[in-house]
């Protein structure tokens, strides 16, 4: 049983990791970390590297998670990835965090963050970034 | 030398207009050297209809921009995603990348630039002293002379290349045969026609540079667009001390000499170069070892030699009027639809294309300079954009633009039918250079021969006794059987050429 943390270096990806965090602490549980890059691109802002991913473990540990990060591409969907991560661990949990998009955004771009509500069978928490 | 009109080139250059055309055209260069796949080749055929509308010494500035632009650009990828953005900076990425994990990237950059920034200059000076001299010895050429230093241009680019010797002389000869499609200018008879009237002209040039260059390359990217994905690379402290500029000065001077020797060689142009001058310098120092571990000289001699020959490899364009490598045959093929004939009598006939062009570097590089160590970011966020979003749009532009040049559909399946050509010889190791440059000089190589031929009232010794004509010829058959020596030659170096493949891979 584990939890899994939907991660970007992001305000919002901060939050949820640091929630997500907690949550695996209070429920005495390990956290897979997931950092998924858009496949194609040559680089992806949202992809971190090893040093990074390093610190985001060494966070964890010290909250008394033990934490792993997956860093497996997606296409055009990242539910996939997600899916896949709960089925490997059996999550008991996903942490994913929410940004503001306009009707108009949602409109043409979609949202992963609806579709991952929508199509992932475990209980998801959403966090939104620390106001002010 | 004429001054005079050396001076009236700054005139030409500085107009608004021309330095505009050379700003855009060292920042498309510069955008196209950052992204791997796309060379300063296909991106010259892409733009090639756009110079019909614009004027010439406008055009080739720009064109000419993109060509010296880009090997500015192919450092930043090699140095910090280990990707070569060019095949010049291949070499670039040993020692580039190991400086870029010591958390050096900046101090590569930085040495990067200022040596491409030289090794350019340097070229230039070169350059300006040379073409003049070369173009009033060339003023002696006849039809003899010509048709024997196309020869030489065609063998020495299917020879002297990196790669498959067999299959650039394939992909050579292919270019040969599709020269001589249409009618055939001395008796009018019709050849490879097929009675279609589009064919009786010939093929011409831009749509076979369009498609071979143009869409091969596109396709080509496209199926390789599942490669690894890199996080960001942070970059910092551009500036190298003085220490790293005092260890990479000789190798950068060296770097240059190198680089313009071998860019003025037919086939020998900025990746030999690069490659040449990375082995001379590692069997310079004292120290090899050093090499391949973050060598400062590592990356300055790759840098200064890439950039000089792109600016050296202009000297038989301008001054013979035979192209050195692909992306000049590109060059050729836009001074072409200019109505501008390149050769000897360029300097006199047009001295403010001429030394325009020419000076246009000195400013294209100063240029390049200025922008290139503060944008580093934003040129390596163009990564991001995935292929998928790219080649849809380059395609869309090449084919509207070979739509436009003469409003006839059948440019376009041109494009596409050597589009497909230019993919499938990618994909089985045959280089498209070797053909577009054949294709070129092969109805030279044609016409010379035959007006030679009438002068010499049918007497093919004349090619022999004429002093220059003969030399030249000497030289094609040393080129020819130099491999066969060296085959003959093989066991003893063995051990040679597998430090040299070493280096080379």
């Amino acid at each position: 049983m584990t939890v899994v943390i939907g991660y970007l270096p992001s305000k919002q990806g901060e939050a949820a990791l640091s929630h997500g965090i907690a949550e695996a602490a209070a429920r005495r549980t390990g956290a897979v970390i997931v950092n998924s890059p858009r496949r194609g691109a040559t680089v992806d802002a949202g992809l971190i590297d090893g040093e990074a991913s390093a610190t985001l473990v060494a966070r964890a540990a010290a909250s008394g998670v033990r934490a792993t990060v997956d860093q497996a591409p997606h296409g055009s969907d990242i539910v996939g990835v997600f899916a896949s991560a709960v089925e490997r661990t059996g999550a008991e949990l996903v942490v994913i965090g929410l940004r503001h998009r306009t009707p108009v955004g949602k409109l043409v771009m979609g949202s992963d963050a609806q579709r991952l509500l929508l199509e992932l069978d475990v209980p998801i928490l959403a966090v939104k970034e620390p106001r002010g | 030398m004429d001054f005079n009109a050396f001076l009236n080139g700054f005139d030409v250059v500085l107009e608004p207009q021309n330095l505009w055309y050379c700003l855009l055209g060292v920042v498309i260069g510069m955008l196209i050297g950052v992204l791997p796949g796309l060379g300063p080749a296909a991106t010259i055929a892409i733009l090639l209809p756009i110079t019909y509308t614009v004027d010439s010494i406008s055009a080739i500035i720009m064109l000419a921009g993109i060509f010296y632009g880009a090997q500015y650009g192919g450092t930043i990828t090699s140095v910090l995603l280990r990707l070569p953005g060019e095949a010049s900076s291949v070499v670039t990425v040993f020692d580039g990348f190991a400086l870029a994990k010591q958390g050096r990237a900046g101090t590569a950059l930085g040495i990067a630039a200022i040596g491409s920034f030289i090794g350019g200059t340097v070229s230039i000076i070169g350059l300006s002293l040379l073409a003049p001299a070369v173009a009033s010895f060339a003023l002696d050429f006849g039809p003899a002379e010509y048709a024997a230093l196309a020869l030489l241009g065609v063998l020495l680019v299917s020879t002297v290349g990196s790669g498959n010797r067999t299959k650039a002389l394939i992909a050579a000869a292919f270019g040969l045969l599709l020269a001589t499609v249409g009618r055939d200018t001395f008796t009018g008879a019709e050849r490879f026609t097929f009675d279609s009237l589009n064919l009786t002209d010939g093929l011409d040039f831009v749509p076979i540079a369009m498609g071979l260059f143009g869409v091969g390359e596109i396709l080509y990217n496209l199926e390789e667009r599942h490669g690894k994905v890199h996080a960001p690379a942070p970059v910092a402290n551009v500036w190298p001390s003085r220490k790293d500029l005092r260890q990479s000065s000789g190798a950068i001077a060296r770097g240059s000499g190198i680089g313009f020797g071998l860019g003025v060689l037919p086939g020998g142009g900025t990746v030999l170069s690069s490659l040449v001058a990375y082995a001379v310098e590692k069997r310079r120092s004292k120290t090899p070892e050093r090499f391949g571990r973050g060598a400062v000289e590592g990356v300055a001699a790759p840098e200064s030699a890439n950039n000089a020959a792109a600016t050296s490899s202009f000297v038989p364009l301008l001054t013979l009027g035979i192209p050195a490598n692909a992306t000049m045959a590109l060059l050729f093929g836009a001074l072409l639809i200019q109505g501008v004939q390149p050769g000897p009598q360029l300097v006199d006939q047009n001295p403010d294309l001429f030394w325009g062009v020419i000076n246009s570097m000195y400013i294209g590089n100063l240029l390049l300079l200025v922008m290139s160590i503060p944008l580093v970011g934003v040129f390596v966020r163009i990564l991001r954009v995935r292929p998928a979003i790219l080649a849809p749009i380059t395609a869309l532009i090449t084919l509207l633009g070979a739509y436009t040049i003469n409003n006839q559909v059948f440019d376009v399946v041109l494009v596409i039918v050597f589009g497909a050509v230019g993919y499938l010889m990618k994909k089985l190791g045959f280089e498209p250079g070797p053909l577009v440059l054949a294709f070129v000089l092969g109805s030279m190589i044609e016409g010379e021969t035959r007006r030679a031929l009438r002068i010499f009232e049918g007497d093919p010794t004349g090619f022999l006794t004429r002093p220059i004509s003969g030399t030249i010829l000497a030289i094609v058959v040393a080129v020819i059987l130099y491999p066969l020596f060296r085959r003959l030659l093989g066991r003893r170096t063995r051990e040679t050429d597998d430090t040299r493949e070493a280096v080379h891979s």
